[in-house]
């Protein structure tokens, strides 16, 4: 018999005890590799997400805001760009792509992002070597009133290519659009944002009543994006031919209110832009000088994602990691303690078990050691079924949470963390097992014998 | 010669202070494979004797000689080893592990001797000291005299050549006593061990060719 089993034995005898303050040490290792396997999945899907363009440009603001709204989908537009600033980017020698968006309304059945844009989106890599995949069927957003949906929209409203949906002004359940959408594609899982959003073509977005500005409002903030006076002759002609066409429109049965917009009508909430690289390099030289030139005007700012992301990530989603750490290594903690306590309180009834060892010809380090292996046997054991149970949970907790964020869980993610974890528990066993330990190393054998 | 006591002392110290001599034994030798019977009073020092010829308890001056090995002079820790390898111990109160089977027990007297515990050699054992169909049964699921026997197989487990016994039936019930006492010498005399048995009991005593009295060697009154 070795000392592992002689150990197991002891525990064995305690068996409820032993069971009760290893699954206390389970239940914090769980935790933590929940946490673990969490923030990794999404620090990648924030991280990853964020790398595939150089620059988003918006309306100056917040950057994270920018961020947020433009890539991630979440948090409210900062305000809205001309569309005439779109196109003259777009003109831009240094500029590969630029990908206009239009958000600000949603899905009247599962409240949906709704993104206007261009079919340009689809055909452009979303992360570096990874290309959108349009499940069986699917095509380009050609026409105005054409949807692509993202895959966690297609399973939770169980739609598919050839449904049609309304668009909520907004967030604003009252205001419904009477314009109505048909998919023409469902997008494969990128475990992006993407996944949860639903595209429209940016025609057809414009084309939505209520989405053009008003002629007036609208030609005046763009004289004051460019900070140029406002032609009032052109104004008053531009608003006579809106009337006209719009009595020409009262007597229109269309479905859908196809009424020509003027361009100083349109506005974009931000544009997504890759650089142009030189042969063989990922990195555009472009970027730092653009950006800065878009940054010296007063309107407008370029955003680098990355930068952004990696400061959310450091700052905020890094410290809350580490705060769940902490407070599951206490729970951990205490849960050693709880060995401590349970494997001390035993030791005044072992005395005599240990003195008889002794009295067998075993040494004091040896009956140390059978104490230290019980901690330790007690510790491991708990550290592998919290472990399992930690991916178990992440396993039970994915389908919710993808449903819940569009963010896909793989409960059989390892975190590099997870490998210290074990040695992490052996070393708090040893602490734990040495006060025990000592005791039975210091047993008087004669004395206990003859209690 | 199996064992070999000269000039051996032990006294305690009282909780007043003063010290109280146990042990004052100026010669004592033991053949190989010879059986004697110690016997004296409660309180005589008898199983102090038996803890410091196993190196249990350190004495205060003397010599112990197991297999020509002072083992007064060994360092605790090849003390221990020593013991495990050269000596058997059956106490008054049996002393099996409660969590541990019967085969466990006997395999538990093997592991602290550094040699591989050999499952064969303690199925063996039991079924000698006739407990072959107990062997999975805890101490807790045993009579006195079958716990008294496993601890009997145990003390044999490392092969010893001296096997020191406590009052090994001072704990169990009349009808048990004979067998027991019979098994101990039996096993003794088949594997030439070197037997030295503590009792109160005359009867058992005369069942012994070799009796000591207690008191006749230890004198501890004259070491102090």
């Amino acid at each position: 018999m070795n000392l592992i089993s002689i150990a197991y034995k002891s525990i064995r005898q305690r068996a409820l005890a032993s069971s009760l303050t290893s699954l206390s040490v389970a239940l914090g290792v769980m935790l933590m590799v929940a946490v673990l396997v969490i923030h990794g999945v999404v620090d990648r899907m924030f991280s990853q997400t964020a790398t595939g363009y150089d620059l988003i440009i918006g309306p100056k603001g917040s950057k994270m805001q920018l961020v947020l709204n433009a890539i991630y989908r979440v948090s409210q537009p900062i305000e809205n760009l001309p569309y005439r600033f779109y196109k003259e980017l777009k003109e831009d020698k240094r500029i590969e792509i630029a990908l206009p968006l239009a958000l600000g309304d949603t899905t009247q059945e599962g409240g949906f992002t709704i993104v206007g844009t261009i079919p340009e989106y689809f055909v452009t890599e979303y992360m570096p070597e990874r290309n959108f995949e349009h499940k069986k069927n699917g095509k380009l957003i050609a026409k105005p009133f054409d949807a692509i949906i993202g895959s966690a929209v297609a399973r939770t409203n169980d739609w598919g290519i050839g449904t049609t949906f309304k668009l909520i002004h907004g967030g604003n359940e009252e205001h419904v659009h009477d314009e109505e959408f048909t998919v023409v594609s469902v997008l494969g899982p990128t475990g992006t944002p993407n996944d949860k959003t639903v595209f429209v073509n940016l025609k057809g977005f414009y084309m939505v009543q209520g989405h053009d500005k008003p002629i007036e409002e609208a030609v005046r903030r763009v004289a004051d994006f460019y900070n140029e006076a406002v032609d009032e002759e052109e104004l008053a002609r531009m608003l006579k031919k809106a009337a006209a066409d719009e009595a020409a429109h009262a007597s229109d049965d269309g479905q859908h209110h196809q009424h020509d917009i003027l361009e100083v009508q349109k506005e974009v909430t931000a544009i997504l832009i890759r650089m142009k690289t030189r042969e063989n390099s990922s990195v555009s030289i472009y970027t730092p000088g653009f950006a800065s030139s878009i940054n010296k005007g007063f309107k407008a700012q370029a955003v680098n994602p990355i930068g952004e992301i990696k400061w959310l990530m450091d700052n905020i989603v890094g410290h809350v990691r580490t705060m769940l750490v902490v407070m599951t290594s206490l729970i951990i903690v205490v849960s050693g303690v709880s060995i401590f306590v349970s494997i001390y309180n035993s030791m005044s009834d072992r005395r005599r078990e240990i003195a008889i060892m002794r009295a067998l010809g075993a040494s004091r380090q040896t009956v140390f050691s059978i104490i230290l292996s019980e901690s330790t046997l007690l510790c491991v054991a708990g550290g592998i079924v919290g472990l399992l149970l930690g991916h178990g949970l992440v396993f039970l907790a994915s389908p919710i949470v993808e449903a819940q964020s569009g963010l896909p869980l793989d409960p059989f993610a390892f975190e590099p963390m997870e490998l210290v974890l074990l040695p992490i528990l052996i070393v708090i066993a040893s602490l734990i097992g040495f006060i025990p330990g000592m005791t039975a190393y210091r047993t008087d054998v004669a004395e206990a014998l003859a209690d | 010669m199996s064992l070999v006591i000269s000039n051996l002392r032990k006294s305690y110290r009282e909780p007043d202070g003063s010290v109280l001599p146990i042990l004052n034994v100026h010669s004592f030798e033991l053949q190989d494979a010879e059986q004697a019977v110690l016997v004296g009073s409660s309180g005589g020092g008898k199983t102090t004797l038996l803890n410091v010829i196993a190196g249990i308890t350190s004495p205060d001056y003397g010599i112990v000689m197991i297999d020509g090995v002072n083992v007064t002079r060994l360092p605790e820790a090849a003390r221990d080893r020593f013991r495990a390898e050269r000596i058997g111990f059956v106490f008054q109160t049996f002393n099996l592990l409660p969590a541990f089977s019967a085969l466990e027990n006997v395999l538990l007297g093997m592991s602290f001797c550094g040699k591989r515990s050999d499952r064969k050699r303690a199925s063996d054992l039991l079924d000698r000291v006739g407990l072959s169909h107990r062997l999975t049964h805890r101490p807790g699921q045993l009579s006195v005299g079958e716990q008294q026997r496993v601890a009997v197989a145990r003390s044999l487990a490392n092969s010893p050549s001296l096997l020191l016994a406590d009052e090994p039936t001072a704990n169990v019930d009349v009808a048990n006593q004979d067998t027991i006492l019979e098994l101990i010498r039996d096993a003794c005399t088949e594997n030439e061990v070197a037997l030295l048995m503590v009792t109160h009991s005359k009867d058992i005593a005369a069942q012994f060719d070799r009796v000591e009295t207690l008191s006749d060697f230890n004198k501890p009154e004259a070491a102090s």
